[in-house]
């Protein structure tokens, strides 16, 4: 048997589902598009039953993705996900309104249980419901009441879903719902339906206010300055857990897959199946575990700001800001993150439920620069920007830095109001929302939200991600047979018989690396990287940091036979400034620089962003399309950059 | 006299009188605001919109532009 646990946003609705299945849960998507799909199993007395998370919604009628998917599953009976009973979760404090939905639902003719959360805060309230009254108006439903942040109600939940009666009964009001197709005729079927719900008198002392404690902290953090300054202390305080905090379980992690490689070098039989594995395989899983505590760190916070009830005042203060661009009040969480890395980032635009609001935001999301930028831009800055200071104060090199910063956030903007106008939308987005009263977070519903998030990365994204590393290592260590001639020559060569066992180490490698299938690929395109102020062995660089932007810096170590470790770091900047080309100018001129650090601005420079935007999208439509705008942008402003400054 | 709800002042309780037929009506109609209720607005975002309205005990918050379809009366 299938179960839809449906309700209200803020109603303590994946409360109730985390407390019923526990971390048997798995996370996915309904078929054809992009909205969480929670699924678990839970045992009742004399059963055991698929539980199905809804998104949140206020109604039967559709205005935003998540409630399409809602209404699209309800009302039709030969959809894979449509339940044989309902169990709706009501906020008790909220009564009237949130059974808009759940009379709409005992219509449609759902075995149905009302479970009446938060049942403590509204009877702190000092509200009285009639359940009995309640009971009456709707005889066909199974009514109990729960208490989901303390567990309170999980057994009354699973004893009743044995005894839910059947679809037979008398409407509540009797419409047939699917048949309304207009706003109008919408709108007056919920008004009717709010003036009944009303009138049956079921709630006493009902309150006219609001809690006075949530009004009082809302005039602070919505203030038009403390509550901008209070917001961006907030994102100092995850971008310095994202940035620097994370950086010590990411090189453990690095360290252990790298330790991992050495010991199945050493231990495996030698052959192309170990080395696919030690140099391809594991180097490619390291790289998707990597990032694992950039995202579970995100998402920790998302989580808390989400369940406290803060991040709906970001919105609010946000929205009016976002809008020209084309971007909601709820795209600024997932554009700020970006700015340390776009995977979180891009999955966190889920909270987003217009869909082109939310499509935009993961378009323009990696422009945004991440922390995988950093070693490119500090390498080409202290390689072309003198080390001069403007009137004393200002470092160049540090304007530079802020420059390619600001020039990031710019075309994201920018290109978010070109999207605007191109992508097409189905209906009108929207911010009329909740603002839902603060509460103190359930660290166990964070827990969860991290461990899904991480886990999908993990298991769809990191797929691709895999594959992608792989193919690159096989492309950058495999070559036309030419190679081994050329290694031939290369030993007997001068230059390598009298240079020391590292060095010749460092000279084959680069060899190799410029005689792979990315190596002649790097020669075969110089034509059209020329115009930008490239030459072949920025080429390859460019071509192998498509696995992550970083690689940049390791790969042109490889190539100029340095060494490929940060220790190295000096040794490459004085190799590269010596480079002269055939007509012996210096290859990383200012123009050259420059034109670089602007391509890597803006040009789609990671594999592991466009597999998220694969999930994310659900197909590989937009990932290409954003690959190829990126690409265009990045190709026109280098090649700009370049010739101007030539 | 008849206003909509993006000019009320803050703190000012007004009555909905009606809300203009349009694609959003229906969802203000869910989040209770429907013909009849009493509603006012308890604070703004920086620009002045959004606007957080209460009701029923209710915050909802709403662009300037959604609040425009909403009619309403001195109480």
């Amino acid at each position: 048997m299938k179960i839809a646990l449906l309700g209200n946003p803020n109603t303590g609705k994946s409360t109730v589902f985390n407390m019923l299945t526990g971390l048997r849960q798995q996370v996915g998507n309904f078929p054809g598009v992009t909205v969480d799909k929670k699924q678990g199993s839970i045992k009742t007395p004399n059963h055991t039953q698929q539980l199905i998370d809804f998104p949140g919604a206020y109604s039967i009628f559709a205005r935003s993705l998540d409630e399409q998917v809602v209404q699209d599953v309800l009302t039709n009976k030969e959809h894979t996900d449509f339940p044989d009973a309902v169990i709706y979760v009501a906020d008790a404090a909220n009564l009237e309104r949130n059974l808009l939905f759940f009379s709409q639902l005992y219509d449609l003719g759902f075995p149905i249980l009302l479970v009446l959360n938060m049942w403590d805060r509204a009877q702190r309230k000092g509200l009285r419901i009639d359940i009995e009254k309640l009971q009456q108006q709707f005889p066909a439903a199974t009514i109990v009441t729960a208490n989901a942040r303390v567990a309170i109600g999980k057994d009354r939940i699973l004893q009743a879903l044995d005894q839910l009666q059947n679809g037979d009964r008398t409407p509540f009001f009797d419409l047939d719902l699917t048949t309304l197709q207009t706003d109008s005729t919408q709108t007056d079927n919920t008004n009717a339906r709010l003036d009944k719900l009303r009138n049956i008198g079921l709630v006493q002392n009902a309150p006219t206010t609001p809690v006075n404690s949530s009004t009082r902290l809302d005039r602070i953090l919505t203030h038009r300055i403390y509550g901008y300054l209070i917001f961006t202390a907030v994102l100092l305080v995850i971008f310095q857990f994202i940035f620097s905090f994370a950086s010590i379980p990411m090189d453990f992690i690095d360290g252990q897959f790298v330790r991992l490689s050495a010991w199945g070098a050493a231990n495996l039989p030698e052959g192309l199946l170990s080395k696919l594995i030690t140099q391809g395989l594991i180097p490619g899983i390291g790289g998707v575990f990597v990032f694992v505590p950039q995202i579970a760190i995100l998402f920790f916070f998302i989580a808390l700001l989400e369940e406290s009830g803060y991040l709906s005042r970001v919105v609010f203060i946000m929205d009016r800001i976002m809008r020209p661009f084309g971007l909601n009040g709820k795209s600024v969480v997932p554009l700020l993150s970006s700015v340390a890395c776009a995977i979180p980032g891009i999955m966190s635009a889920r909270t987003i439920s217009d869909w082109k609001e939310r499509l935009i935001t993961i378009l323009v999301a990696p422009f945004m620069s991440c922390s995988a930028r950093i070693p490119v831009y500090t390498l080409l800055i202290s390689l072309v920007i003198p080390k001069t200071y403007i009137g004393s104060i200002l470092n160049l090199q540090g304007l530079v830095l802020f420059g390619l910063y600001a020039l990031g956030i710019l075309f994201a903007l920018g290109t978010a109001f070109l999207l605007r106008l191109i992508v097409k939308s189905g209906k009108p987005g929207f911010h009329l929302m909740e603002l839902p009263e603060y509460k103190a977070p359930r660290f166990y519903n964070v827990g969860i939200a991290v461990y899904e998030k991480v886990k999908i990365f993990i298991f769809d994204a990191g797929k691709i991600i895999v594959a992608i590393s792989v193919l690159l290592w096989a492309l950058a260590s495999y070559g036309p047979s030419s190679r081994e001639t050329k290694l031939n020559e290369l030993k007997v060569s001068a230059s390598y018989t009298k240079a020391s066992p590292s060095q010749q180490q460092e000279l084959e490698n680069s060899l190799l690396l410029s005689q792979s299938y990315i190596g002649h690929f790097g020669k075969w395109m110089e034509p059209a990287i020329a115009p930008l102020g490239y030459d072949w062995k920025i080429g390859i660089a460019l071509l192998s940091s498509f696995a992550a932007r970083e690689v940049f810096v390791g790969s042109l170590a490889t190539i100029y036979a340095v060494g490929d470790d940060t220790d190295n770091n000096k040794r490459l900047v004085q190799k590269l400034r010596d480079e002269k080309n055939e007509s012996g100018q210096v290859v990383y001129s200012l123009a050259t620089g420059a034109s670089l650090l602007v391509f890597y601005v803006f040009a789609m420079q990671c594999m592991a962003t466009l597999a998220v935007v694969k999930r994310e999208t659900n197909s590989w439509k937009w990932p290409l399309i954003q690959l190829a705008f990126m690409g265009i942008i990045a190709y026109l402003s280098a090649f700009v950059v370049y010739q101007v400054l030539l | 006299m008849s206003q909509t709800l993006d000019s009320i002042s803050l703190h000012q309780l007004v009555e909905i009188s009606a809300i203009a037929s349009s694609a959003i009506a229906p969802k203000l109609s869910e989040m209770g605001l429907t013909k009849g209720q009493k509603i006012k607005a308890i604070f703004k975002a920086p620009f002045g919109d959004p606007i957080a309205y209460e009701i029923n005990g209710n915050i909802i918050s709403m662009r300037k532009e959604e609040a425009m379809q909403v009619e309403v009366q001195m109480a």
